[in-house]
């Protein structure tokens, strides 16, 4: 087998991995940098995010606002620690990508311009039009290039991670133009892998979010965190879950129901006036709006399309000129693939999965309980989303948090030595022959892409945006009796040079597991809150019980064992998560008290 | 994943012609025959991936995103290099269709290509920036203009498909021609008014493989997804290759700077 041999490995090179590869080349010129990716680096899904990232730079905002947003968006299962730190290091982290290069939307005088969006108090949204994930992945990619001691291989699948003496030493690939295999030994290895969102049937997330690096650190015993917690987004477009921005209504646009209503006034988040209006209707938290759409859509108020309900984003009053100096891709989606002009015509949309606030357990230095493994971005569980992510502050975690991971990693690497390779080349051999037993098994009767969408559909039946027990009870037993017939695949392509199918295969275990532990958090928290909400007796968040994390572990042969850790509450103890006119009610009494005292 | 075209409402069906070739077993790239039910909003990526779900697993193909900005899944449709995720079947209807991998590039199996080449087309031409004037974090960001942005904002717009070399009948030919994508991301940091590195980067201009290689067909420019415009790329590159041509008998600086039109600084 061919072996490599590097400081530091990373695996994925969307944002999170390109920026701890800076990070750890700027923190040592010496380590070398293994970047590992699936795809070429801008194909990441980093690329798709559209709206915006968020830092704060405006005289009337503060830390503590984007502190108390996040918190209270997250339904108080944030880390406040991590928020804190999170928040202090978000604006630092936008203007270095500035200095990158990044074509950040920019005001008459040639500052860097921000706009509102969902959840946030005050405008703090950093954006490059609507492509501002396109944008920073391609700074970032292009910067990369200017350090020779990353090393990329792209296009190499990443199989396993090595673990040896209680440590992760390197990682497994499959190049994926001749099917080798390739160990690749380092002293430190960051996982940037991403979400898991395509483990659902209507989302918004490409292809390659198959939760890779989740279930590896997952199967060598890393808890999966707070795994139940899956965003919808609420404007999505019908039957491929097509993303149109948040960043569509922080211009102004408005939802309304097939009777031209503007619904969300009904669901705590009004009134409709004045407009737009910072965290009130169609700028509240995706959690909420995305609950509305449900019960719309229970209403009858609907509109009905070939592929599902669906409400109005109407965009017609921000004119064409404004629709396509800030939100040109989304004009260009709507009129490619929906064949309409948003400057006439109301774009039809409908909540689609987005986002996995859980992920891979890390500590606010990124580091995983595994010693030697570090996670960063969508794949890793920081702490700073609790149960309901705000859009814009994914970007920004890319950023700080991926330079957490390059700068702590690069520090661990110094300080330890990788086990004979010899040894480590074993562990890679039995991998190597797992893995291969896909492409030369005989007899097998499944195919992959009949087992994956089985899957998909189960999930969404099972953790929508309402859950009932029985339904996830279902979904539970769906997924443990997929993984039975995952042992009997039958691939049609027994080659190896860009067999998809294979690697579609790999990808489909990944995702098996990943479903799995999200069911199973989901169908143990017996409460509601922010992305889980309950229908089933369990409909009100519970704090006595249920203000903890839920720790997903992987058992080989049962469904994870689910623990609970505390949430860490430095400043903010939980409250009542208000928005609209009950928020400025609440603000304003609180404002009162303070005088009074 | 594609929509169920059984669950659909019109379903109509097209034969997809789609070119084959497994190094390892193959003599030779060939065309196979697939016959898929389609719904008038399906892409010819949801008919490649209707083949590779239910008829053969076998196809290998790139893609991700699925709207036009990932950049995996450019591919001579009908003949033409387009993304197969905004290109739709009804447009092709009854076919046959023929699908193939991008023109010029050499094959590695099926629809894929290698794209090796490209990737260090683009590593060759400092895609970064090399700041006029060093400023520290704590100063916060460059002052830029929106208009001093629009000059060179079209050309950050590329999503690397490829498209155009596929269209260039210069790459064709010479597979060492830079090329439009990789002119236009010169372009673009060129084009920045916080870049100060335009001297380094007009000299990859005047190579035999710089700017004077486009023989001004503009196909790159008429098949790109986001209309770039690499073909205007090239072309101011090739006026200012020509001005520092004229200004090195005069004895003046080399490249092109900022100063034209610059009332518009912050």
């Amino acid at each position: 087998m061919k072996v490599v041999q590097a400081d530091i490995a990373i695996v994925g090179a969307g944002g999170a991995g390109l920026r701890a590869a800076i990070a750890a080349a700027e923190a040592d010129a010496a380590l070398t940098i293994a970047l590992i990716s699936k795809v070429l680096p801008m194909r990441s899904h980093t690329v798709a995010a559209e709206g915006g990232s968020a830092g704060v730079v405006q005289g009337h905002d503060s830390l503590a606002d984007h502190f108390s947003d996040t918190v209270m968006g997250g339904d108080w299962l944030c880390d406040q620690n991590v928020v804190d730190y999170f928040v202090a290091h978000c604006t630092e982290e936008m203007v270095q990508l500035e200095h990158w290069g990044c074509p950040w939307s920019r005001k008459p005088d040639g500052h860097i311009d921000v706009r509102a969006f969902g959840g946030m108090k005050i405008e703090r949204t950093w954006y490059a039009a609507d492509k501002t994930g396109f944008h920073i992945l391609h700074t970032l990619f292009q910067t990369s290039i200017k350090y020779p001691s990353i090393q990329r291989f792209d296009e190499y699948f990443c199989v396993d991670l090595i673990v040896e003496d209680g440590r992760c030493q390197g990682v497994i690939v499959i190049e994926i133009a001749t099917g080798e295999f390739v160990l690749i030994a380092a002293k430190a290895v960051i996982i940037a892998t991403g979400g898991a969102g395509r483990v659902f049937l209507q989302n918004t997330n490409g292809g390659i979010v198959t939760g890779d690096g989740m279930a590896m650190a997952y199967h060598h015993g890393v808890p999966l965190r707070d795994m139940e917690f899956v965003q919808y987004h609420p404007t999505c477009m019908p039957g491929t879950g097509l993303l149109f921005t948040e960043g569509c209504r922080g211009e102004g646009g408005i939802l309304t129901n097939k009777n031209g209503y503007r619904y969300l006034q009904d669901y705590g988040l009004g009134p409709p006036d004045p407009w737009p209006r910072n965290k009130a209707m169609e700028l509240g938290p995706r959690d909420r709006i995305s609950q509305a759409f449900w019960h719309e859509e229970r209403k009858g108020h609907t509109i009905s399309t070939p592929h599902g309900e669906t409400v109005n984003l109407d965009l017609r009053h921000l004119g064409a000129s404004k629709l396509n100096e800030r939100l040109p891709q989304i004009c260009e989606l709507a009129k490619h693939f929906l064949g309409i002009d948003p400057a006439h015509q109301p774009i039809p949309v409908r909540p689609g999965v987005h986002y996995t606030m859980g992920g891979i357990l890390v500590n606010l230095e990124t580091a995983a309980p595994l010693p030697g493994l570090f996670a960063a971005g969508e794949c890793a569980s920081a702490g700073i989303h609790g149960a309901n992510r705000l859009g814009s502050n994914s970007l920004s975690e890319l950023g700080v948090f991926g330079k957490m991971a390059g700068t702590t990693a690069a520090s661990y690497a110094t300080g330890v030595v990788t086990a004979p390779i010899a040894t480590l080349e074993r562990q890679a051999q039995d991998v190597e022959r797992c893995a291969l037993s896909l492409i030369v098994a005989e007899g097998g009767r499944e195919r992959p892409a009949v087992l994956r969408d089985e899957m998909a559909r189960s999930m969404e039946g099972g953790c929508g945006i309402y859950r009932l027990g029985a339904e996830m009870l279902a979904a539970c037993d769906t997924i443990a009796n997929l993984k039975e017939r995952y042992r009997n695949l039958r691939l049609d392509d027994r080659s190896r040079v860009w067999n998809t199918e294979w690697l579609g295969a790999i990808e489909l275990g990944y995702q098996l597991d990943v479903a799995e532990a999200i069911v199973h958090s989901a169908i143990n928290r017996r409460e509601s809150r922010g992305a889980h909400q309950r229908l089933d007796g369990f409909e009100t968040r519970d704090d006595a019980s249920f203000l903890q994390h839920t720790l997903a572990r992987y058992r080989p042969d049962g469904p994870p064992q689910i623990d609970y850790s505390p949430v860490i509450i430095t400043r903010s103890p939980p409250g009542k998560r208000a928005y609209g006119a009950e928020a400025e009610r609440i603000e304003k009494a609180a404002k009162e008290a303070s005088h009074a005292a | 994943m594609p929509p169920d075209p059984a669950a659909g409402a019109a379903t109509r069906e097209i034969v997809i012609e789609v070119l084959r070739y497994r190094s390892e077993t193959d003599l030779k790239p060939l065309l196979q025959a697939f016959r898929v039910p389609f719904t008038d909003d399906m892409s010819v990526l949801q008919g490649l991936q209707y083949i590779k779900d239910h008829l053969d697993g076998s196809l290998s193909f790139r893609w991700s995103c699925r709207m036009a900005i990932c950049g995996s899944c450019g591919m001579m449709i009908g003949a033409q290099p387009k993304l197969a995720c905004m290109t739709f079947l009804r447009d092709y209807y009854p076919g046959p269709l023929t699908v193939e991998p991008l023109a010029h590039f050499p094959i590695e199996r099926d629809l894929v290509v290698t794209v090796g080449g490209f990737v260090k087309k683009i590593e060759s031409i400092y895609p970064y920036l090399i700041p006029k004037t060093q400023r520290s974090l704590d100063e916060g960001e460059y002052l830029q203009t929106p208009l001093q942005l629009a000059r060179y904002e079209t050309f950050s717009d590329c999503i690397n498909c490829m498209l155009c070399y596929a269209a260039c009948p210069q790459f064709g030919e010479n597979p060492d021609f830079i090329g439009p994508g990789a002119m236009a991301l010169l372009q673009r940091y060129n084009g920045d008014s916080r870049d100060g590195a335009q001297a380094m980067r007009m000299d990859l201009v005047h190579t035999d493989n710089g700017a004077w290689s486009c023989t001004a067909v503009g196909n790159c420019s008429e098949v790109c997804p986001k209309q770039v415009d690499p073909a205007n790329a090239v072309n101011q590159n090739k006026t200012k290759s020509a001005l520092d041509f004229f200004l090195r008998f005069l004895g003046r600086p080399l490249y092109w700077e900022h100063t034209a039109s610059d009332g518009d600084k912050p």
